[in-house]
């Protein structure tokens, strides 16, 4: 789960990471009378997970509350369009921050290492850049730590990393015990990420977060219900929001835009397991077409979730005809193959051209109740993407 | 030998009376693995039907049956808990099935159980055909032979399994590593064991789209497996960026995790990539001789 900045910012002041001052707005008014109540200069941050917000134009300034109001007017409501982001996302909300005078941006994170299955903190003196471009460039100008989360965090490593990374005198101080509160922040929220970038030191010396960026293993979400609650609030992925609301996991469910130069998305997806269900778009595209999405619907097939999984992937009005992909594994072919029929014998759903691919326990008996019932069985993934393709482009 | 399981490895099942559990124990037993007996915490002292005796905790189990291998069954939240007590009472192995065990149980688990090996959590499982089976997979498709496998996902497994044993390419052992952020056995980990193994000839490596996974495989490939020749796999090629795959790690974000990025680290370790899994047994073909069924 990905969070707003307001939202890591509210988890930042949790732990005792400095934030500046602040309020989180939702409507032009809220702005407009915090503004009226606090003179000075203020910066308006649309609220939303896409990255490039400020290229995008999300973000502005206001010196007093009338001009604060109107930029707010203009901010909520609006699509925000970026490089990383084509699609956009609406800005539904706005974190108003004191505007602070900037004497150095530094960069930090933590994000788990799979590799080196350990946490593994990354401490840079170029902060309030992307962080991507500088470790492509010059990747020594990015310092890195692997914390032994046995033995948790010491003050050393900040003193360590921020010797390394030569970041200011101005944040010696206050280095350390930052890093310590965001590493206690990132195993007590049980965070996949967390990065301050920038790290802003004031010219009057305080060290800052400026920016949030915290994403939560959706797996630990249990454990802090509060937080988990924020979910449902903040604007989720429609696809992510559509496989759940139908039973699936949230990430078993992807639909792709197209792509200029590339076959149309015309072939709908559903194969049993995330890794064949790679494997299925791209034997779609291997046989020339384009997957339309990647449904992933677990273990068993049962009917109903089958149903609702060709709904789902029939509503994209792109889809012209669909590949089942399933390996029976223990799961025995002639049951699945009942549970599609029975599945889609109404006439609730948008029919398109069905190719199902059975195979393992009992396949012949489901391959034949296929058959019988009007839909196309095959017996290898490759033959199956052949013949689905054949069928979206309107052939038999 | 095969690798991490052989034919008289003594398994107990954590979960054993569970409706998992107690299904893929007969499927066990069935196929010839050495389940010596299980745990259900207030369930010691009885057995099972088909016999195997059921202990409150792992060190009773261990303490009577000298198991030194365990296949987890266990809800999410209890995952790391059951991980903890297998290597509190010695156990050497451990497979852990349960799927959406909270990351930073794992990240605490993996860093404080030296002297076990763990694989998983979320992944089907071990096998080595013709000896034992410690997970979940279909074993009517494995069969005994000299091709190691290794892969980050279940069905696919299958799929690319299914393949090879129709071409007349057994395998020495099979290993689904786990989908996961974090998980007890990487590639790297599998391969270095593949690598000493007499009995494994060839490897086949099947990962995915995100992380570094297969470069980090790719690295180890070209320092330390000069002469067993590996076929790679990268499910998820076609996948547009920034979509997450039903797995956590399966998300290509800007420069990391791109297929393009894992085909080149495999091209520089001499490791042909399968365009499909269908490729599979022929690039192996080319580079050994199918032992004749």
């Amino acid at each position: 789960m990905k969070l707003m900045e307001y939202q890591g910012k509210d988890l930042f002041r949790r732990v005792g990471i400095p934030t500046p001052e602040g309020v989180f707005a939702t409507t032009a008014d809220n702005v407009k009378s915090y503004l009226a109540a606090h003179p000075g200069s203020w910066v308006l941050k649309s609220q939303v997970l896409m990255g490039g917000r400020g290229k995008a134009g999300g973000i502005k300034f206001a010196d007093d509350a009338q001009q604060g109001e109107m930029l707010a007017r203009e901010l909520i409501g609006k699509l925000l369009q970026s490089i990383q982001n084509p699609a956009g996302e609406h800005v539904k909300s706005l974190l108003v921050e004191e505007k602070v005078d900037i004497a150095s941006e530094a960069y930090v994170s933590i994000a788990i290492d799979r590799a080196a299955k350990k946490p593994i903190v990354m401490v840079s003196r170029f902060g309030g850049m992307d962080v991507e471009e500088v470790a492509a460039k010059n990747p020594d100008d990015i310092k890195k730590y692997w914390v032994d989360p046995a033995a948790g965090y010491s003050p050393f490593m900040g003193r360590l990393l921020a010797f390394r990374a030569q970041l200011p005198d101005g944040y010696r101080k206050a280095f350390p015990s930052v890093l310590g509160a965001l590493y206690t922040l990132f195993m007590d929220y049980g965070a996949t990420l967390v990065e301050i970038n920038p790290l802003v030191l004031t010219k009057d010396g305080r060290v800052i977060a400026s920016d949030a960026k915290v994403e939560l293993d959706d797996s630990g979400l249990y454990k802090h219900p509060d937080i988990a609650a924020w979910n449902t609030a903040a604007p989720a992925d429609e696809d992510q929001a559509a496989a759940v609301a139908i039973g699936l996991g949230m990430s078993n469910y992807a639909r792709f835009p197209d792509e200029p130069g590339k076959p149309a998305k015309t072939v709908g997806t559903i194969a049993n397991g995330a890794g064949l269900g790679m494997g299925t778009m791209d034997a779609i595209g291997n046989a020339g077409g384009g997957a339309a999405n990647f449904l992933d619907i677990g273990g068993g097939a049962q009917a109903d979730l089958v149903k609702k999984s060709y709904k789902l992937v029939t509503s994209d009005e792109r889809v012209k005809a669909m590949f089942i992909n399933i390996f029976g594994g223990i799961t025995r072919g002639d049951q699945v193959a009942k549970g599609i029929v029975e599945a889609l014998a109404g006439d609730d759903v948008r029919k398109v051209p069905l190719v199902v691919r059975l195979t393992g326990t009992n396949a012949e008996e489901g391959r034949a109740i296929l058959d019988r019932a009007g839909f196309v069985p095959v017996e290898t993934m490759d033959e199956g993407a052949a013949r689905a393709v054949a069928l979206a482009n309107g052939s038999n | 030998m095969a690798i991490f399981l052989d034919k008289n490895s003594k398994v107990i099942v954590q979960g054993i009376t569970g409706r998992e559990g107690a299904f893929h124990t007969q499927r066990m037993l069935a196929y010839g693995t050495k389940i010596v007996g299980g745990v259900t915490p207030g369930k010691g002292g009885t057995t099972i039907e088909s016999g195997q005796p059921v202990f409150d905790t792992v060190r009773d189990a261990v303490d009577a049956t000298g198991a030194t291998h365990s296949i987890i069954f266990v809800p999410p939240f209890a995952g790391a808990d059951a991980l903890w007590e297998a290597h509190d009472a010695g156990i050497m192995l451990a497979v852990c099935i349960t799927e959406g065990i909270p990351a930073h149980d794992m990240l605490r688990v993996v860093n404080t159980t030296p002297g076990m090996r763990i694989i998983g959590g979320n992944c089907p499982g071990l096998i080595s055909p013709g000896k034992s089976l410690v997970g979940i997979m279909p074993s009517h498709i494995f069969k005994e032979g000299n091709v190691g496998m290794i892969s980050r996902s279940g069905t696919l497994t299958y799929e690319i399994v299914d393949g090879l044993t129709r071409a007349g390419f057994g395998q020495s052992t099979c290993v689904g590593i786990g989908g996961d952020p974090i998980i007890g056995t990487t590639f790297v980990d599998c391969l270095r064991a593949f690598a000493n193994d007499a009995e494994t000839a060839a490897i086949v490596v099947a990962g995915e789209i995100g992380g570094s996974d297969e470069e980090d495989a790719a690295a180890f490939i070209k320092d330390h497996i000069p002469d067993k020749p590996v076929v790679g796999f990268i499910g998820g090629r076609s996948a547009p960026e920034g979509k997450r795959l039903g797995h956590a790690g399966a998300i290509i974000s800007g420069n990391t995790g791109t297929p393009e990025s894992k085909v080149k680290a495999f091209a520089a370790a001499g490791v042909p990539v399968a365009d499909r899994p269908s490729e599979i047994p022929r690039l192996l073909a080319e580079r050994m001789r199918p032992v004749p069924a």
